[in-house]
């Protein structure tokens, strides 16, 4: 049995349930037999992959679905062997570039490369050239990105990339300007309604309404997540019911505790506690990046608007050095830090002041 | 009968590979047409838009005159791959593949390949005069495309052997930021800047190709295509030619499509940012932020656009914008070194209000 995000994810472009201009453009895109290098972008949980798959599929049929996986070698100048798992059908080749970490240039140089050498050997009935598709490109080094570039042209005949990323900020222009880029937007909470409903149906269950709108407002137009949480709700109670309570992530219980006691005592004790739940939380695989928004979001609550700017202008600032330094802890720590002490400070004023 | 057999034998052998390549030539040109961009890449140094004085000292090179050592820079788009590969086609005709290493950052350019593959390419001598007998220059190119990123050390490694190997080769260095390369490099070549392309040029040159394939597209469309892509006639081209994809061939182009496929942030967006920042409300520009990255729209497009918006904004003091103006360089820089968009926006938008609020 297979998760419903999974199981009633659309195959081809004409299933696609929302954007549907957009599919119409992209099927346009597909019946001219070819297309140039694609960047797809948007929030997670709006589409991408499908839309990505679908497309694919549109263009090879059936075939792309039968995928295998590989391991693939490479070693770096450096001497330093490296291992990534891609993951292929006859048509394409997806990976993700970006768990290698540093050595990802050396991955997109190589394995294109061979990818784009060599050719079809019948190219009758099928298509000319290959796909490969990169997903978190935004994650990529500067490093790679440039190494990216030439090779984008240099084998447009036998291959074309297409790049998924969250957000183009982290692309480098290089890059957008050889793409086609594919903006997809995350669907909206109407949409998310009835898709729900629609699954749900499917399914064979009923979804009262009430419920499927506080879904949909609660998964933050996450669709992937929506379609999680239903299924949850069904675990917990069939039939559901409307007033039911939608389990919230632990996690993010855990992470506005932790901010609760951060605002509650400001004091290297207490520091030492936070230490601890951040740590917890970062044991847990949660990226630090979405630990930092949680704790912004829940601290700020307790702020006026002037203390406000400078927790904004102080977790912006740690948030920076969060994706230059490998060490999450230290700037997660720095930034409940100065918190405490603009909090601290602000507090100490006020009773001076009374 | 042996005769019969021979050339029955012979004749579709022969007639085979002929009708097979021309099968499959013919099928090339129906099935992957090129990309634009490679279509109407310059063929000769005249037909490159602009850029005068390179054209003209490569000019008087194909005229006989000596090579200096290159040294193209300028922003993305302008023509410096096409301008230095169309005058090596001009120069050596068809030898010109012979003639020329093209390194670029997708190859392996560390200090070893300076020393091995580079040295050995420019050990070799070249003959003054071509297979078919025409005279051609007796020298040998190499292009280092996106010379930018190569480390220093590697560019280090280059001074020497530019000096030594002088008599047979000549370097063209091409970047986008002259000053990542390294002193000793930039003395001993001649500089040339590429401008970015001046709007009739492009406008001509968009119009020219739209007719050549048969696009629908008004002039004000294309204008606002050139805008929207500063003067860079490769990002031009390229989205035209995406647009026409997207939309199908019969259909008209429109602003909308030029928008989407650029992806620049609507209007609306850009002045909602300085509108909720008026209001001076903490929840409703968290809400707007969260509502702009839902809708999938790039904060560093935002970030360019807000930028021209407020530099032209006639309410807001000098001082003003200052302030701003230094937060949102601080932003774009976090946002390129990987910092979350969310919060960058937030921290601006914090800002903005503060001005606002004097």
């Amino acid at each position: 049995m297979s998760l419903w995000v999974d199981k009633y994810r659309p195959t081809s472009l004409s299933k696609l349930d929302y954007h549907l201009t957009q599919a119409e453009h992209l099927k346009n895109l597909v019946q001219q037999g070819d297309f140039p290098h694609l960047l797809v972008y948007g929030p997670s949980g709006a589409g991408k992959k499908t839309r990505i798959m679908s497309l694919l599929r549109e263009l090879y049929g059936p075939g792309v679905e039968r995928l295998r996986m590989e391991r693939v070698n490479f070693t770096t100048p450096s001497n330093k062997k490296i291992e990534i798992t891609t993951l292929n059908s006859n048509y394409h080749l997806e990976v993700n570039p970006s768990d290698v970490g540093i050595y990802d240039r050396v991955v997109i140089q190589e394995l294109i490369k061979t990818v784009a050498e060599t050719h079809q050997l019948d190219t009758a009935g099928q298509r000319e050239f290959k796909v490969v598709l990169l997903s978190e490109v935004d994650r990529l080094t500067k490093d790679a990105q440039h190494a990216l570039r030439r090779t984008m042209e240099k084998y447009v005949a036998s291959c074309r990339i297409i790049l998924c990323a969250n957000s183009t900020s982290r692309v480098i222009p290089a890059i957008r300007s050889r793409c086609l880029s594919i903006r997809v937007p995350a669907p909206s909470p109407e949409q998310i309604i009835v898709i729900l409903q629609n699954v749900c149906k499917k399914e064979g269950v009923t979804l009262p309404p009430e419920l499927a709108e506080r879904i949909a407002s609660k998964s933050g137009r996450n669709l992937r997540r929506a379609l999680l949480m239903c299924e949850t709700c069904k675990v917990q109670q069939t039939p559901m019911q409307p007033s039911q309570e939608i389990p919230a992530l632990d996690w993010q219980t855990f992470l506005e505790d932790t901010a609760k006691m951060v605002v509650q005592e400001q004091s290297p004790k207490q520091m030492s506690e936070v230490r601890g739940r951040l740590y917890e939380l970062l044991i847990h695989g949660i990226p630090p990046p979405t630990i930092f928004q949680g704790l912004l979001e829940e601290l700020v609550k307790s702020c006026d608007m002037q203390m406000k700017r400078r927790v904004v202008e102080a977790a912006a600032k740690y948030e920076h050095r969060l994706h230059q330094g490998n060490k999450s802890i230290f700037h997660l720590e720095a930034f409940v830090a100065t918190f405490m002490s603009i909090y601290k400070t602000f507090m100490e004023e006020m009773l001076g002041g009374m | 009968m042996q005769a019969f057999l021979k050339t029955g034998k012979l004749g579709p052998q022969s007639a085979g590979p002929k009708d097979a390549k021309a099968g499959s030539s013919g099928a090339k040109k129906k099935s992957a047409p090129v990309p634009w961009v490679e279509k109407y890449r310059p063929r000769t140094v005249d037909d490159v838009v602009e850029q005068g004085e390179v054209v003209q000292v490569l000019r008087q090179c194909l005229s006989g005159a000596d090579l200096p050592n290159l040294l193209f820079y300028g922003p993305p788009g302008t023509g410096k791959t096409s301008t230095i590969l169309a005058a090596a086609k001009q120069l050596f005709g068809d030898i010109y593949k012979d003639r020329i290493l093209e390194l670029n950052a997708s190859d392996e350019r560390g200090i070893d390949v300076i020393r091995h593959k580079v040295k050995t390419f420019a050990q070799l001598t070249a003959s003054g005069i071509r297979p078919d007998g025409r005279p051609c220059p007796a020298f040998k190119i190499i292009i280092l495309d996106e010379a930018d990123s190569m480390t220093h050390a590697a560019q280090a490694a280059l001074r020497r052997t530019m000096e030594r190997e002088a008599k047979t080769t000549r370097f063209c260095l091409i970047c986008n930021y002259v000053s990542r390369i390294i002193q000793p490099l930039t003395s001993r070549c001649s500089k040339f800047r590429f401008k970015p392309l001046g709007e009739d040029r492009v406008v001509e040159r968009l119009q020219f190709i739209s007719s050549e394939e048969n696009v629908q597209c008004d002039e004000d469309v294309l204008r606002c295509l050139v805008k929207t892509c500063n003067g860079d006639l490769r990002r031009a081209i390229t989205s035209l030619q995406s647009c026409t994809r997207l939309k199908g061939k019969d259909s008209k182009i429109t602003k909308e499509d030029v928008f989407e496929v650029t992806g620049v942030v609507p209007n609306p967006w850009v002045e909602g940012v300085l509108q909720v920042c008026q209001t001076n409300n903490y929840d409703q520009v968290v809400s707007f932020i969260d509502e702009l990255i839902l809708e999938a729209y790039s904060a560093s497009q935002l970030l360019e656009q807000l930028h021209e918006l407020i530099v032209l904004n006639k309410d807001l003091t000098d001082k003003q914008k200052t302030a701003i103006c230094d937060k949102l360089g601080l932003c774009a820089f976090r946002m390129q070194d990987g910092a979350s968009e969310a919060i960058g926006l937030l921290d601006l938008c914090c800002t903005i209000m503060a001005v606002y609020q004097g």
